[in-house]
Formats: C-alpha cells, sequence, structure tokens
C-alpha cells in the first residue's frame, strides 16, 4: 500500500529535485509499481506538468520524455517505423491499455526491473538517459548504476541506422515475460539483450560472422547468465535464449534482403 | 489537500489526502460503478476516462487529477446503453462487476480505432478480466455493436 | 389450464442486465452504511505456530480504533465454514479465533476502526509472540505423520466419513463392485499413472465481503456476498455460539462467486466485531488476502489404473485419490467422493471398479468449493489415463470414447447405482467431432514453419443437485392488480437463476415474465433453500417452482370460484382470467388480485418446497486444438469445441455463456493458474500479477453446441449446466499436447516448460 503525507506537483525539475534530495521523498511515474509494495513516503513529487509526456523526433534522434506513457510508445508512427515495429512489439502485451496509458517510460527505465520489455529494447538501440544531474549517459551503464536521487529526464534514442528486433515468451499473454529478447544490428554488430533472466536485461556485442546463425545465436546466448524464478528456470531459459536470438536474426537477415 | 476536478462534466471540489487514490475518491463522490478487483493493476475493473484516456483509477493518484477530467461510466449513461443492451441480449452481463470497466474501455476503443479486426480488439481490451463469461459472449457483443455502429455511421 | 407462453426456451434478457451494466449500488460494499467500522484481520506468517503472547495495547491506542480481538476473544466452540446441510460432513475444526496457527494467513486477531488508515496502523503495531512448530506441508506424508494439524479435543466429525484428526486424517473410504485387482490381472493393457491438481482459486472478481449491523430487534444483520444465505445463518450462529433466532442473512448482487463463496470465508470477522460491539462493521478481502486465505480447489492427486481388453473394451476402473484439505476440513469429506463417482460413470462396460481415497489435514490454505468440486480432478485423471490408453492401443481416443461411453438407459453403478434416464453423450461427441473437424485433424499436423496443430478430446459429468438432500423452495404471492412476487430461497451469483426461474414461474402461471417480480434472498423472507451449488438451482428449485405455481394456479382457480359464485369444477384459469367453462361468467387475475386484499380469510401465497431421490448428470464432450512450437515448446489455445447434454436449456443464451464461462476457467486452470509455496509455506501466487487468469487473448476460440436429452424429472426436462463445463480443457488440452509434442504432462498446469522437460527426458531415455 502506498502512503505519502504531501503531494508536491513540481513546477520545475530543479524543484522536483530539491524535493527529491530527501530520502523520505519519491518520484512518480505511472504509480503501477509504486502503489504494490509497503511504501510509506514522504513527499510524492509529481512531473506531470513539466511536459516531459510526448516524444520528439528531429533529423538525429527520439527524445521521449520520463513521462511519456508506454501507449504512447507502442503507438508514435516514427519510431516503429525507423525501427522496424519493435515498438509495438515490446509493449502490446504489457497487462493493457489502460496499463500502458498510466505506465511511464521513466517509470519502467529508472526502475531498472529484471521482467522490463522496455529496457531490453532500450539496450539494443543503444539508447541513452538523459539524467537531470549526471547528464547524458549510455542505458546499459544506467542499468548497472545504484539506485540514486537523481531524475530521468529524457531517454534518447539516436537514429544511427540500426535495425532491430524484439520478441518475448510469456506464460499468458499478458503476464511478465519469462524471456525477453531483442537484437539489433548495425555494421557488421550484433547488439543483444535478454530481459527476464529473471535479472535485468544487459547488453552484449558481437561481430556479425559467416557462421550460421545457429551458432552465433548460441554464441551470443551463452554469454548471458540465467536463473530460476516462478515463471521458468534458468536452463529453459538458456534453451529459449538460444532459439530467439536465431530468429531475430533470421528476422534481421529477411528484412535486409527485403531492403535490398 | 483540496482539489478541482470536472467529474463527468460537473466541476467538484474535494478534500483529500495527498495518497487518495483516484479509484477511492470516485467511490466517495458517488461513483458505485468503480469497482476494484485486484491491487496489482491487473483487472481493469477500475477503469475510467482521465481526459478521455482510459486508465486504472486504482493506479491514479487523486491529487494527480486535480485540474482534469474524469469520466465513468455514470458519466456516459446514453452510450454506454448503446454497447451495453448488447451485452444483454447475449446475456454475457453475468455477474456484472467487470461490466463498468469493460464498457468504458470498450468505447475509449471506438474513439481510437477504426474499423478494428478481431485481433485489435482482444488486445486492447486485453487488460479487462472476466471470470464469468469466457469472453466469448463480450466478443459477440462488440462485434455487434462495432456493426450497428458503422451501419449508422453509413446511414447518417 | 394450458400453457400459452414459451419463455422456457428463450433467450430473454436477465432481470437485473439494467442495473448491473449501468454499474448501479447493488453489490455488498457500494449499500454498506458509510459508519461501517473497517474490520481487517492479523494473519499468521508462520504455517504451523502457537500464540504465547499478544499484546494489542499500542495498537489500541491508535486513535480511531474501536476494538481489537484475539483469541482469547474468541468463542469456543468448534465449527466448519463449510456451506453444506446439517449435519455437515465437514469437521467442526475451527474457531474464528485460535491459539493454533495452522497455515501461513490463519487469522491471529482481528482489528475494527473508523477508518482503514487507523486499522491499518494498528496492524502493524499488535506484537505477536509465536511458538513456531513444525509445519506438515506435503499432503504426500500428512497421514499418520508425527505433527498434527487438530491435536485439540474439541475437534468433531459430525458424519461418518473416516475422519481421524489424531491421523490428520479428514476423510478416508472405499467402495466398488467386483474384483478390480483380478480383473486388472487380466486386462491385454492396463495403464496405470497419477495425475496431479493444484489448488486452484475461483478468482471471482467480486472478493468477499460482508457487511453487519444490529437491527432493532437487537439481531444480527449479515449482508454478505454468498452463495448461501441460509448456511450462513447457522454458521455465523454456531461461530458466535449464539441463537440461530439471533441472526438474518441478506444477499444483494454477488460479483461471482463458482463455488468460493460456498464456504463461509468473510462472514465471521465483522459478525463477531458488531455482536462485540454493537457497531456496524464492514469486511472486503484484498485479492492478496482472498489468494491466500479463501477456500480454493482441494490439490488432489489421482492415481488411475484403467484395464482393457485387446480391442480397447474397458474391463476395470480403479482410482485412488490423495486430496489436501488444508488446515481446515470444508468440503474436503465430499469433494473427494465426486473425483470418482463422477469420472467412472462415463463408461459402462468396465466389469469392476474401485474408488478409495484418502483427505489428508496439512499446514497449508484450507481449501474449499469451486465449480466440479472434485469431478474435475477426477476427469483429469480418468480421462488422461483414456487418452493415454488410446495411444498405447493406436486407437482414435474418439473411437475409444465410443467403445465404452455411458448411453442413455445404462445403469452407472459407480454413480451411486442411478440410472443414466437421459444421456446424449453419444450425440455430443458425434457433433463434436463434426465442428473440429476431427477426422481431419487428429492426431497432428505440421504446419510447416516449425509449428504443429493437434488434437485432443475429453467427457465430462457432473450432478443436478445433491440426490435425498438438498432442498429448494419457492414461495409465490398474488398481488394488488395481480402481479406475482416470486420470493427464492436460491442464491443468484450472476448467473442468473432470477430470471430463468421466473421463465419457469412464467410459462407455469400463463403470465407475461414482467408479471414477476423476484426477491434476492432474505433468511427472514425468503423460503428455506440449500443455496446455490451442487449444480441445483434450475433443476432443484426449478422444480420447487413448478410445483409452487401449481398450488398458486389452484388457489386462483378456488378463489376465481368463489367470486364467481361457482365449484371449482365450473370453472379455468387461463393466466389472465378465471372464466367459468359454459361461459357464463369471468373475472380477471387483477380484480381478484385486488379484491383479495379486502374482506379475505384465504391468502394467495403458498410456499413448495423439492428434494429429488437422484441427481441426474448433464454430459459433455470437449475438444481442444492446439499449435505447438516444436522448439520452444510453447503452445496456444486454438479452437475450443464443446457440445453439452444439459438437458432442457432454460435460457439458451444464459447456458451458453454459463458454457463458455466454465470452459474459460477450465482452460486457464490448464495452461497457467499455478499455485506453488515456499518451504514456509507462503503461497507464492498471491496476486492477479502471479495467479494469471487467462485474458480474451488467451482462450481461443470457443465454440459451444447443445444436443439436449430430456430429464424426467426436471422441470421442463432440465439438467444443470454451472459445474459440468469446466472439466473437460485440462484433459482435451493435455490430450492435444501429447499428440502435438508425444510427452503427456500429468500435473497441472501444462506449461511450455514442462513439455520441455518432459521431451528432454524422453530424448535421454528417461
Amino acid at each position: 500500500m502506498f502512503r505519502a503525507k504531501e503531494y508536491v506537483r513540481a513546477k520545475s525539475l530543479q524543484e522536483a529535485y530539491d524535493l527529491n534530495q530527501k530520502r523520505s521523498s519519491v518520484l512518480l511515474g505511472g504509480m503501477m509499481w509504486l502503489k504494490m509494495g509497503r511504501n510509506d513516503k514522504g513527499t510524492a513529487i509529481d512531473l506531470s506538468e513539466l511536459g516531459l509526456d510526448g516524444i520528439e523526433e528531429d533529423e538525429t534522434e527520439f527524445r521521449i520524455g520520463c513521462m511519456c506513457s508506454l501507449r504512447r510508445l507502442e503507438q508514435h508512427e516514427g519510431l516503429n517505423r525507423y525501427f522496424g515495429g519493435v515498438w509495438k512489439e515490446c509493449t502490446r502485451f504489457i497487462v493493457g491499455t489502460q496499463f500502458r496509458n498510466t505506465a511511464t517510460v521513466g517509470g519502467s527505465v529508472f526502475g531498472r526491473y529484471g521482467f522490463s520489455d522496455i529496457l531490453t529494447c532500450l539496450m539494443v538501440l543503444d539508447a541513452q538517459v538523459e539524467l537531470y544531474q549526471g547528464g547524458i549517459i549510455p542505458i546499459a551503464a544506467f542499468a548497472g548504476m545504484k539506485y540514486d536521487r537523481d531524475i530521468l529526464v529524457r531517454v534518447i534514442i539516436r537514429k544511427d541506422g540500426r535495425r532491430a528486433a524484439y520478441t518475448s515468451q510469456r506464460r499468458s499473454k499478458t503476464d511478465f515475460p519469462l524471456i525477453a529478447c531483442g537484437l539489433a544490428r548495425k555494421e557488421g554488430i550484433w547488439y543483444a539483450a535478454i530481459g527476464a533472466r529473471p535479472e535485468k536485461a544487459v547488453l552484449v556485442t558481437a561481430p556479425v560472422t559467416e557462421e550460421p546463425f545457429e551458432v552465433q545465436a548460441k554464441e551470443l546466448a551463452d554469454r548471458f547468465c540465467f536463473r530460476d524464478n516462478l515463471r521458468g528456470s534458468g536452463d529453459y531459459r538458456r534453451h529459449l535464449a538460444g532459439i530467439y536470438m536465431r530468429r531475430l536474426m533470421e528476422q534481421l537477415g529477411e528484412e535486409d534482403l527485403e531492403c535490398r | 489537500m483540496q482539489i478541482k476536478i470536472t467529474l463527468n462534466g460537473k466541476p467538484v471540489t474535494a478534500e483529500i489526502q495527498a495518497d487518495t487514490l483516484l479509484l477511492d475518491l470516485l467511490r466517495e463522490q458517488g461513483c458505485y460503478s468503480v469497482k476494484r478487483g485486484c491491487e496489482t493493476s491487473n483487472c481493469g475493473l477500475c477503469t475510467v476516462w482521465l481526459d478521455q484516456l482510459p486508465v486504472l483509477s486504482c493506479s491514479v493518484l487523486a491529487a494527480r487529477a486535480d485540474g482534469h477530467a474524469i469520466i465513468t461510466l455514470e458519466g456516459v449513461p446514453k452510450e454506454a446503453e448503446a454497447f451495453s443492451d448488447y451485452l444483454a441480449k447475449e446475456g454475457a452481463d453475468q455477474c456484472g462487476f467487470c461490466s463498468p470497466g469493460l464498457i468504458l474501455n470498450v468505447l475509449a476503443m471506438e474513439r481510437e480505432l477504426t474499423d478494428p479486426d478481431e485481433e485489435q480488439i482482444l488486445e486492447f481490451l486485453s487488460g479487462n478480466l472476466c471470470r464469468c463469461t469466457g469472453y466469448m459472449g463480450q466478443l459477440r457483443a462488440i462485434r455487434n455493436y462495432l456493426k450497428s455502429r458503422s451501419k449508422h455511421e453509413r446511414e447518417v | 389450464m394450458e400453457r400459452t407462453k414459451h419463455y422456457v426456451g428463450s433467450p430473454v434478457i436477465k432481470k437485473d442486465a439494467k442495473a448491473l451494466l449501468a454499474g448501479k449500488p447493488v453489490y455488498t460494499d457500494d449499500i454498506a452504511p458509510a459508519d461501517c467500522l473497517i474490520v481487517k484481520v492479523l494473519r499468521s506468517p508462520h504455517a504451523h505456530a502457537l500464540i504465547e503472547e499478544i499484546d494489542t495495547a499500542r495498537a489500541l491506542a491508535v486513535p480511531g480504533i474501536e476494538t481489537i480481538l484475539t483469541w482469547k476473544d474468541s468463542p469456543q466452540k468448534r465449527f466448519t465454514m463449510a456451506g453444506q446441510t446439517y449435519p455437515e460432513p465437514s469437521p467442526y475444526d475451527r474457531l474464528i479465533l485460535d491459539q493454533r496457527m495452522r497455515f501461513v494467513g490463519d487469522a491471529a486477531a482481528i482489528v475494527a476502526g473508523s477508518d482503514e488508515r487507523a486499522v491499518d496502523r494498528a496492524l502493524r503495531l499488535i506484537k505477536v509472540k509465536y511458538q513456531v512448530l513444525e509445519p506438515v506441508l506435503d499432503f504426500h506424508t500428512a497421514k499418520d505423520h508425527a505433527v498434527l494439524v487438530h491435536p485439540e479435543d474439541s475437534w468433531k466429525s459430525l458424519c461418518p466419513v473416516g475422519a481421524d484428526s489424531r491421523r490428520n486424517l479428514c476423510a478416508s473410504m472405499t467402495d466398488g463392485t467386483g474384483d478390480v485387482d483380478t480383473v486388472l490381472s487380466q486386462c491385454a493393457h492396463v495403464i496405470e499413472h497419477t495425475y496431479h491438481v493444484k489448488a486452484n482459486q475461483q478468482a471471482m472478481m467480486e472478493t468477499f465481503r460482508t457487511f453487519t449491523t444490529l437491527d432493532a430487534y437487537g439481531r444480527l444483520n449479515v449482508t454478505s456476498s454468498t452463495q448461501i444465505p441460509f448456511h450462513v445463518r447457522r454458521i455465523v450462529a454456531n461461530a458466535l455460539d449464539i441463537p440461530k433466532s439471533k441472526v438474518r442473512v441478506i444477499k444483494p448482487r454477488i460479483g461471482g462467486g463458482f463455488g468460493a463463496k460456498q464456504t463461509v470465508v468473510s462472514e465471521v470477522y465483522p459478525a463477531l466485531v458488531t455482536w462485540k460491539t454493537g457497531k456496524p462493521a464492514k469486511m472486503i478481502f484484498t485479492r492478496y488476502e482472498s489468494q491466500i486465505a479463501s477456500s480454493p480447489r482441494h490439490e488432489m492427486e489421482v492415481t488411475v489404473r484403467l484395464g482393457a481388453d485387446e480391442d480397447g473394451v474397458f474391463q476395470a476402473i480403479d482410482l485412488y485419490t490423495l486430496s489436501n484439505t488444508g488446515a481446515f476440513g470444508e468440503h474436503g469429506p465430499t469433494t473427494v467422493g465426486l473425483s470418482g463417482h463422477k469420472s467412472i460413470p462415463l463408461y459402462a462396460t468396465p466389469k469392476a471398479y474401485r474408488f478409495s481415497y484418502d483427505v489428508v489435514y496439512t499446514n497449508t490454505m484450507s481449501a474449499g468449493a469451486y465449480r466440479g468440486y472434485g469431478a474435475t480432478q477426477g476427469i483429469f485423471a480418468l480421462e488422461s489415463a483414456v487418452n493415454e490408453l488410446a495411444r498405447e492401443l493406436q486407437m482414435d481416443p474418439v473411437q475409444l470414447r465410443e467403445k465404452n461411453m455411458v448411453h442413455e438407459g445404462d445403469v452407472m453403478p459407480a454413480y451411486y447405482g442411478e440410472t443414466a434416464n437421459s444421456c446424449a453423450l453419444d450425440r455430443c461427441m458425434a457433433r463434436a467431432k463434426e465442428l473440429m473437424h476431427w477426422d481431419d485433424k487428429y492426431p497432428s499436423r505440421a504446419l510447416g514453419n516449425g509449428k504443429v496443430r493437434a488434437v485432443g478430446v475429453a467427457m465430462s459429468m457432473q450432478g443436478s443437485a445433491i440426490s435425498n438432500c438438498d432442498v429448494g423452495s419457492v414461495t409465490l404471492k398474488l398481488n394488488d392488480d395481480g402481479f406475482y412476487s416470486l420470493m427464492i430461497g436460491a442464491a443468484d451469483m450472476g448467473t442468473g437463476c432470477d430470471t430463468t426461474l421466473s421463465q419457469i414461474a412464467a410459462d407455469c402461471l400463463c403470465c407475461d415474465l414482467d408479471n414477476i417480480v423476484v426477491h434476492g434472498v432474505d433468511t427472514d423472507v425468503s423460503p428455506y433453500d440449500s443455496g446455490s451449488y451442487a449444480s441445483s438451482t434450475a433443476y432443484l428449485t426449478g422444480m420447487a417452482t413448478m410445483k409452487t405455481c401449481e398450488s398458486m394456479v389452484k388457489k386462483i382457480l378456488e378463489k376465481g370460484a368463489e367470486y364467481l359464485e361457482r365449484t371449482i369444477g365450473d370453472v379455468d384459469f387461463d393466466g389472465s382470467e378465471v372464466f367459468c367453462l359454459d361461459g357464463s361468467g369471468r373475472i380477471s387475475l387483477q380484480d381478484i388480485g385486488n379484491r383479495v386484499m379486502c374482506n379475505n380469510g384465504k391468502a394467495l401465497e403458498v410456499t413448495e418446497s423439492h428434494s429429488s431421490p437422484v441427481s441426474p448428470p448433464p454430459f459433455m464432450v470437449g475438444m481442444a486444438e492446439i499449435e505447438l512450437d516444436q522448439e520452444t515448446c510453447d503452445y496456444k489455445l486454438v479452437n475450443y469445441v464443446a457440445v453439452v447434454d444439459c438437458g432442457t436449456p432454460i435460457n439458451p443464451n444464459l447456458v451458453r455463456v454459463q458454457t463458455e464461462g466454465g470452459l474459460g476457467q477450465g482452460i486457464g486452470m490448464a495452461m497457467f493458474e499455478d499455485v506453488t509455496r515456499s518451504e514456509k509455506g507462503q503461497v507464492y501466487e498471491n496476486s492477479f500479477m502471479q495467479y494469471k487468469l487467462p485474458t480474451r487473448m488467451d482462450v481461443g476460440t470457443i465454440q459451444v453446441e447443445f444436443e439436449s436429452s430430456y430429464e424426467p424429472t426436471g422441470p421442463f426436462g432440465v439438467k444443470s449446466i454451472g459445474e459440468v463445463v469446466i472439466n473437460t480443457p485440462s484433459p482435451a488440452i493435455a490430450g492435444a499436447v501429447a499428440n502435438a509434442a508425444g510427452v503427456q504432462i500429468r500435473e497441472l498446469p501444462i506449461t511450455a516448460e514442462k513439455i520441455f522437460r518432459a521431451r528432454a527426458a524422453l530424448k535421454n531415455g528417461g
């Protein structure tokens, strides 16, 4: 149950940042996860009126505000066109429309949840996060950082010509993923991320070789570690990782052919 | 703290706590159609529209609704009835506990998607759980409703 | 009187549809008084412990806290929470609050206060010192375990069900005919396997909830989301150790039950608070509480030995069920019976059968009643075994069933010797086969993309009410202007029985459906009904409705004749008028209704009850088509076909939706609804985030048809529909998976990983 003594709708990032320096403060995302645990907070800080709920696109990048809903991500034409529909694929099984209308990119990324489809997908796109104090850093680095009291302002995805594909397996359609796999290819490099291992996604890169996809996929998958949880065992996840990586390679390969 | 919202088209001023959930505020305001089926944002029973978008009112702070417009099933009786008559005709109301959330999300879907196919319908509504019907009767009702609406539109 | 109305068989809209679909405040929490004390329960973190000390001083000091009750405040007379007819087969093993904690989630204290915040705070401030004891968590080793779940002397079993609390036994029994062991030893084929069904949650959308008040007469009024108002009256009186005359129970609209609310789960807590404080009180279970401290399905392991000759003709069935009733015995002795008595009789051919069982206590959440009530577990086992036998015989499992299934007129020795007076199981099978295009699809076909589609089949039966036990009653009143009040004691929980019983009454009274108003259950007003369970309402209360209407018509004729100054033999009634047969006079029902309100000595009010010496089984066939990914072993349900014989469908829409809904639940249970526990006995699937119900994207296409027989003992030929529909998905989907993957999964749910592991084991020759 979520408890807070005070609610503040921040007028500026600086105000939000200052308020957030107290250990008892909390930044509100979509409130999806926050309200589930036993959370007794002092000040709940709302960023919803700072104009951070949109997606900006220019020639070089997409800038996604931390209060942007997962639903916007799912439906954004530019993002999906540029990345071959991965954003729809990595969001559409997350609980339901109403959930995705409320859940935010910032909440999803800042939480660095093991089950996060979003984090997994962002990793293979080599996205960056813009922190209010910490500046712009690669998402893979951010995922490894300790939780601190900075503010995640935006997520930035560069238009660097990579193409990406995404897939997940779930026990029921809108469950957490049992495994979440993302793969991108750019200039002879595979960018692979696997989430729900059940630990959070990590990024692994490897050169594209002449080996059959099956072999390359297995090699990639073997570089991840897997563990048991309610939804599946580490062994099974390892088995799946190889298969899905191969399929994503094939998918990207096929698209290559189509492009030509 | 005090907030001002537009609830079903009417201005409402309410005294709330910082951590009051929108769901609880709405029930306090007499919008009993808003139900709670879980505490984990999974069931869809508490669906309302926040500035026209369907959201889970169990996961929105009432404070965050300050200055915004909320619609519950009570606020759209005509639109709701136009669809719910189809549910009733299928016997797909059953216990009725999940119906308000479903109806609001179907109306939101209608606004958002043009001529959705079955997969789109199922995906849009997947966050509305129902334990009575196995979903088939609801799907029949939705199809018939959408058919009647597109017919209606053609005629207009 | 000639019947001119035909509501029975028509898809009329439910009488409460408008209100439900407009979101009107008609459920328990919607109508609770605003000044109710909020009641919550402090729950044990230990599976087995004794409360040594409980310090409530700091908690009591929280502003707004009205009372905190501990085991010292609880009446000390044991009772059962099972909603069953007295004397209940379920043992008297409960106290509202006990010193001994028997599962993680057991009630340690009750807190009541003016608002939720205060109560939550108080809950955190209660200090309990537990003496932690070794729990019995594995139901395989529970019988004759050194640790007893119920060591207390006050434990009591009212019925001869083979219970022995000194052995952790809630029930134990064997029955059968013929020499099973000898017959099996002579069989060409014997399939022997054990099948495991988990403690699934009914997961109705409205969790358990009750509010209680004291009325002007000092009586305890209990408004509760329940299927069993009259049993609640008895159980609450037993629990509080007060006279039953002090308790009144009211059932508003209910947000689903599925058997969960055939057990008293939430009622006793606010009841004790109101009784002690005199103040209104309300308890709303969280979903978390509903998942960890409620009344789920009995986990069962069913071991089947199925013997057949070379041609596949069944010779003997030997079935042993080990059932886990958990910490308390609610429905323990009875659910287990159905695992044999409602599976074995699907087959007419065996010469011998044996059915034996043990029901054991463990330190896990108490089980209860869930749609299917043990039949689900038995049918998963036996129907899976039949599919395995078909594979061994290399015979189509449809053909194997056609060879052995029960037919109309057959005596069913394992079904209390009853005869199947109405049975269209053969027609159900034939039609299901057509709908599924079984002959084209069986057993499987590769789609050429690494995926394979395969089909599986299963049959199911249930009962219609508990024979020689359940009572359905109906009161009918004629009012001014000639409208009728239909008072029923059966609980409409969304199923629509307020409407379907009105349909029966309207046909019997030759009146418009709108001329009948229905009154849901109030134990002070409604006639006695055992309640809405055991698939009884349409069959039993339906028959009571017919009887009542007949008596009412007789009374109307008498009154009409009196007003027309004729003898009863000279008049008839057509639903709207009593008229002289010779055409010499008539009086309208409206006039009779109005006239009896002046100078009248005979009330136009009747009550009739009905019980049945038989419990005619509905039957059905279910077929599943799945698509399996050969590499990942992930699969989806593509298509489910079901053909049902429920006798005459009173309301085709409502029976269809009942069927689709039951199948939906069955599909969830087959595919992903799991219940697992930590080493300490905590349930992991304690929310809808972890306990996954099927969404509309998970159920594929469900196609339902009816092949009706006519049940001579039911109203208009009716049998039941509510429960039979949940039983086929597990065995049918397991069968389809076996045909796709080559491995039989014998433990639910059938997950992709289980298929993957079974295949790996097969490859390794394990």
